[in-house]
């Protein structure tokens, strides 16, 4: 550590002054309600005469359907109700979360139109779950099936569209590479991967008159009850959803989806509330996951391993009917510095559901892609990895030429290489042996940008000592609940065992999407200025209301903490809870939003809330704002079996300002874990006769297990951005998942001097000589 | 899931009662029965919960051991007797599921369990001959990379998922069985069915038969003995190649050898070839790969799974090397 570095503060714990609540390590709020069963999800929410609804998905990839015999299904004990494209109740269309619409047509639901396997095309409502299941057997669906495109390898899918409003360019990429004294030139691919969070979506759909509630796990209320207000052409206001806890959702819980909309018309078509639970393996197609990417990069450098040229050519997959960008450029064009650079992309419509976020959509498969190539141009030069990193250090972001606000990327690279002694490393591949094990040492670098929308909050003090801050925005497990809790107990001068967060219900004040990593900046934010406003109100109250004790003092010669207002010098003290009594005041309610004073009307929070049309990029300003990690990653290679398990992680990330370092280092780890999976073993079996995932379970689809992952080590070194926002925080949520798979990748390379640049690493790549 | 009545049977003589008047199922832990009726893969009209039948583990007259089919295989894997006579029963149990799996399961269940071939699971929309005679097979030009190296058919190459049932043949156990019959002893290896024209007759139990025991002889390899399995993940995963061994050896020399393969068949694999080449010979890395290049000699892959016939023989020589202690 530099003797700059050390004198730096971090705003968090490591800075001593352990008096701050907010920077301390504080575990989750909500943990003890979800260990003792006590916190209830969206699905566990049993109105009085609930029906259960089960959905029926096409068996065919492209085609259309001549007819649905229902009449079995109708029959069989318990059904109440069939749904099919026959008598879907039609829906007005939505306005998508860019603001646009999303066409004129009424929205259906359900379709005699097939573009995929596993579309939705059928729904049977019965008194009971399994009634239901067993009555949704009993459809008899003909279908004409239409020749299909089962995926992007497929000729008939030919190179797609170009995405010429994506291309980046500088220089004069194409010549500088083809005069480069060294040139590599690969092509990395990752396969079609699912965001698979344990809780499984759906809801529970109640109407009481023109008013609908939904309990649903959501990543965005405010916009969901905008989809279902807009699809039964109702004002915001009569549309309620609850979503107070969500067992993870990675992307995929942002929207309404066709489930929703079958499950609420199910319950205006019966008047009756009724359930909706996909089931594992529908989830593979109910909404999308990440889609298949190839991307062929090439780089031309001088002999001395300096950067002349980036050229990309990717493409990620589509669906017929939507169209998905995983955006392949967004590290390519930001990592390094290169005097020229072009990347192009295409997408390409196969039968597919439409893809979706999975997890820093863009930054994963783009970091895979370059990261892999800058380590196979370090064994071209006989560079070491680290070092040819920072040979191509990027002084400013290389992409909209503007100094970055906060860069601790070579700080990361230091911290990160000495706790993992990378400078024991041997260069060679196949150096390290431990009996049948082949160990290497990878390196990889990740980026995700901070992304900044406008929030609010509404902060209560009572007269009983407790306050209670309420938002809209949700926690997923990230820790919202608490870095609140902390946020306004640091704000207001209160213990924090004395706050209460309301959070994941539209009823509350509005917030934007919880994805980007952007809540956690945000509602800190807010609620700051709504908990400082209330505290500026109490401490007007104590100087100027005739029953104060204070009322002679200076407003700014009082202090509040642990509850307690205090004169200066030694005067007599007094509890929050105590003065507000005396005052004769239940409480002390104020709500601020961090919108610009300009543009905070009703329709600017409706913009702000409902679209991402007001979320600012990174660059939007005079700087360029991101978070950066670097991973360092040993894995150990069974020589006989090819067998790739990682035995060591030290990631070293710079989030900026950590609110709570323990559940910020709980998000990167998690994102590491997640990383670790989709290196060595997440990938969609996607049969291409039919068109059907065969491993559309839990058993089939390879996630990592605990036995797969080892102590990982994370180390912060970032430190408050006050450009990146109010308090000082960087991305944090999806950071940690960029640039693993690649440390793997080069990790398995340095092990056995094997390139694999297909993700997952599966064994059989590694055992032929 | 369909409806279906639930019989506990009391002892044996009133499962074996239900069970012949009824179109009945026997229950052991229900983790792969349940699952499958669940899904509407099996839909039997009444369960007999065997389950609570005595099921103790016993020594035998002839120093062997006697292990009843209610016993769970986690109690198995953690019995003495058997983590000293028969490691590779032990090892391979705790090699398979999960722990809350191992906790539930019973031997005989364990035995019967079904193929995890994800067609065959796959009832909403994939052609199998196992759960549907005469549908076709999609794993054959498929997603195969799970499949069968030795004794496929035409009509079906799913393989046997059990990791107890490969140690279990390397030690050429005993299943007693009882029936309307009365009573009969099959060894292991003879009750698991290949293929053949009729995929969907999984083993020679005759209608309402019941799995009541498994007899383990004494043996010296046995106490010799390791389970490798080979698999994607560290946990939770099933084999793509799994070998059970065990090695006696006498003056240098290899006396008794028992070798059996998993996650390559439609039955758990004796690689008696193997074992052939191996007797009376000195114990060498190379004799080792020897004989699984003979065993292997009649594999025949399809596209998913080449890899698998170099994969078995070096997981082999892997685990004979480790119990000869002749690890490079």
């Amino acid at each position: 550590m530099t003797p700059v570095a050390a004198k730096m503060k971090r705003g968090d714990s490591t800075d001593g002054g352990a008096a701050s609540a907010l920077g301390s390590r504080l575990s989750r709020i909500d943990g003890p309600a979800k260990i003792k069963g006590q916190a209830r999800y969206g699905l566990e929410h049993h109105p009085a005469n609930m029906a259960y609804a089960v959905i029926v998905q096409s068996t065919i990839p492209s085609g259309h359907i001549r007819a649905i015999d229902s009449k079995p299904a109708e029959a069989a004990p318990g059904v109440l109700l069939v749904i099919t494209p026959d008598n879907v109740m039609p829906l007005k269309p939505i306005t998508t979360w860019t603001g646009a619409p999303s066409s004129d047509k009424p929205y259906l639901a359900l379709t005699r139109e097939i573009n995929f396997t596993g579309q939705h095309v059928a729904a049977v409502i019965a008194e009971t779950f399994e009634q239901a299941s067993e009555a949704a057997g009993l459809l008899r669906i003909d279908y004409e099936e239409k020749e299909s495109i089962p995926s992007y390898d497929d000729p008939k899918s030919g190179a797609g569209n170009p995405l010429d409003a994506m291309a980046v360019a500088w220089g004069d990429a194409g010549r500088a590479f083809a005069e480069a004294p060294v040139r590599i030139e690969q092509t990395y691919r990752t396969p079609r991967e699912y965001n698979v969070p344990i809780e499984p979506h759906g809801l529970v759909a109640e109407w009481q008159g023109d008013m609908l509630t939904v309990w649903e796990p959501s990543q965005w209320v405010n916009f969901m009850i905008h989809n279902y207000a807009e699809w039964y052409g109702l004002p915001d206001e009569k549309v309620r959803l609850i979503s107070p806890y969500v067992g993870g959702g990675f992307g995929s819980k942002a929207f309404a989806l066709g489930h929703g909309a079958i499950a609420t018309m199910a319950a205006k078509m019966l008047n009756r509330p009724v359930k909706l639970a996909v089931t594992r393996p529908q989830t593979f197609t109910a909404f999308g996951g990440r889609p298949a990417t190839r991307q062929t990069l090439s780089l031309g450098a001088t002999k001395e391993g300096n950067l002349l040229s980036i050229v990309q050519k990717g493409a990620n997959e589509t669906s017929v009917d939507g169209v998905w960008v995983e955006p392949l450029a967004s590290v390519t064009a930001l990592m390094y510095a290169t005097p020229n650079l072009s990347a192009r992309q295409n997408i390409v419509p196969v039968n597919t559901v439409t893809p979706c976020a999975l997890r820093a959509p863009g930054e994963n498969p783009s970091a895979w892609g370059i990261e892999c190539a800058i380590d196979e141009l370090s064994y071209e030069v006989g560079i070491d990895p680290v070092a040819i990193r920072l040979l191509n250090y990027a002084e400013e972001d290389p992409h909209a030429k503007k100094p970055w606000s906060t860069r601790r990327l070579r700080e990361a690279y230091e911290e990160g290489a000495k706790a993992f002694g990378w400078a024991k490393r041997n260069p060679k591949p196949r150096s390290m042996r431990d009996g049948h094990h082949l160990i290497g040492w990878g390196v990889a670098a990740g980026t995700y940008p901070v992304r900044r929308t406008a929030g609010e909050a509404l902060v209560r003090i009572f007269a009983d000592g407790r306050a209670e801050v309420a938002s809209s925005g949700i926690d997923m497990g990230q820790g919202t609940y608490t870095i609140l809790a902390q946020t306004a107990a640091e704000a207001i001068g209160m213990p924090v065992e004395q706050i209460e967060v309301k959070l994941g219900d539209s009823a509350l004040p509005g917030a934007p999407v919880a994805g980007g990593s952007q809540l956690a900046n945000l509602m800190t934010g807010a609620v700051h200025k709504a908990a400082t406003a209330a505290r500026d109100e109490l401490i007007g109250l104590a100087i100027n209301d005739p029953k104060s004790p204070f009322r002679e003092l200076q407003a700014n010669t009082l202090s509040i903490a642990d509850g307690v207002i205090s004169p200066p010098r030694g005067g007599e003290s007094m509890s929050i809870a105590e003065l507000l009594r005396r005052l004769g005041r239940d409480k002390i309610e104020v709500q601020r939003d961090t919108l610009p004073e300009n543009a905070n009307s009703a329709a600017d929070k409706l913009a702000t809330y409902n679209t991402i049309t007001r979320m600012r990029s990174p660059t939007d300003g005079d700087y360029s704002l991101h978070a950066w990690c670097v991973h360092f990653i040993e894995v150990r290679v069974d020589e006989d079996f090819g067998t790739v398990r990682v035995s060591r992680v030290v990631s070293a990330l710079d989030s900026g300002r950590l609110y709570n370092p323990k559940l910020a280092e709980s998000q990167w780890k998690g994102g590491i874990i997640m990383g670790i999976g989709q290196a060595l073993l997440e990938e969609g079996l996607v049969d291409p006769r039919q068109g059907r995932v065969i491993n559309n379970n839990l058993g089939d689809y390879l996630i990592a297990t605990n036995a797969d992952i080892p102590d990982i080590e994370v180390i912060s070194v970032g430190v408050p951005d006050f450009h990146a926002s109010a308090l000082g925080g960087k991305a944090v949520g999806e950071l940690g998942i960029v640039g693993v798979a690649p440390a793997i990748a080069n990790a398995v390379y340095h092990a056995t001097g094997k390139r694999i640049r297909e993700l997952p690493i599966t064994l059989e790549k590694l055992l032929g000589d | 899931m369909r409806a279906f009545d639930y019989r506990r049977a009391g002892d044996r003589a009133e499962a074996l009662s239900i069970a012949r008047t009824e179109t009945a199922r026997y229950l052991g832990g229900g983790t792969n029965l349940v699952d499958l009726m669940r899904q509407n893969i099996e839909a039997p009209a009444a369960l007999v919960d065997v389950s609570r039948l005595p099921g103790l583990i016993e020594d035998t007259p002839t120093g062997g051991l006697m292990i009843g089919a209610a016993v769970r295989n986690s109690v198995v894997a953690a019995h003495p007797a058997v983590r000293a006579r028969y490691p590779m029963l032990s090892r391979a149990i705790l090699a398979g599921a999960s722990a809350q799996i191992r906790n539930m399961a019973t031997v005989g269940g364990n035995i019967l369990q079904r193929t995890r071939c994800a067609y065959f699971y796959d009832a909403a929309g994939s052609h199998c001959n196992k759960r549907e005679p005469g549908a076709g097979c999609d794993a054959i030009e498929g997603f195969n990379r799970y499949h069968a190296i030795f004794g496929a058919s035409e009509h079906c190459i799913a393989t046997h998922p059990s990791d107890m049932c490969v140690a279990l043949a390397a030690l050429g156990a005993t299943v007693h069985l009882a029936g309307a019959g009365g009573e009969r002893n099959v060894p292991l290896l003879d009750l698991h069915r290949l293929p053949g024209d009729h995929p969907e007759i999984e083993t020679i139990l005759r209608p309402g038969e019941l799995i009541t025991a498994i007899e383990l002889a004494p043996s010296e390899a046995a106490a010799n003995s390791g389970y490798r399995k080979v698999r994607d993940r560290s946990s939770y995963a099933f084999a793509l190649v799994s070998v059970a061994a065990g090695l006696g050896l006498a003056a240098g020399k290899i006396e008794d050898v028992r070798i059996a393969m998993g996650g390559v068949a439609a039955k758990p694999w004796r690689a008696a070839r193997a074992e052939q080449v191996l007797r009376g010979q000195v114990p060498t890395r190379e004799r080792f790969r020897e004989a699984a290049d003979t065993e292997l000699a009649a594999a025949k892959a399809f596209d998913g799974n080449e890899f698998k016939v170099e994969l078995a023989k070096r997981t082999i020589v892997a685990m004979l090397s480790e119990l000869a202690g002749t690890e490079a």
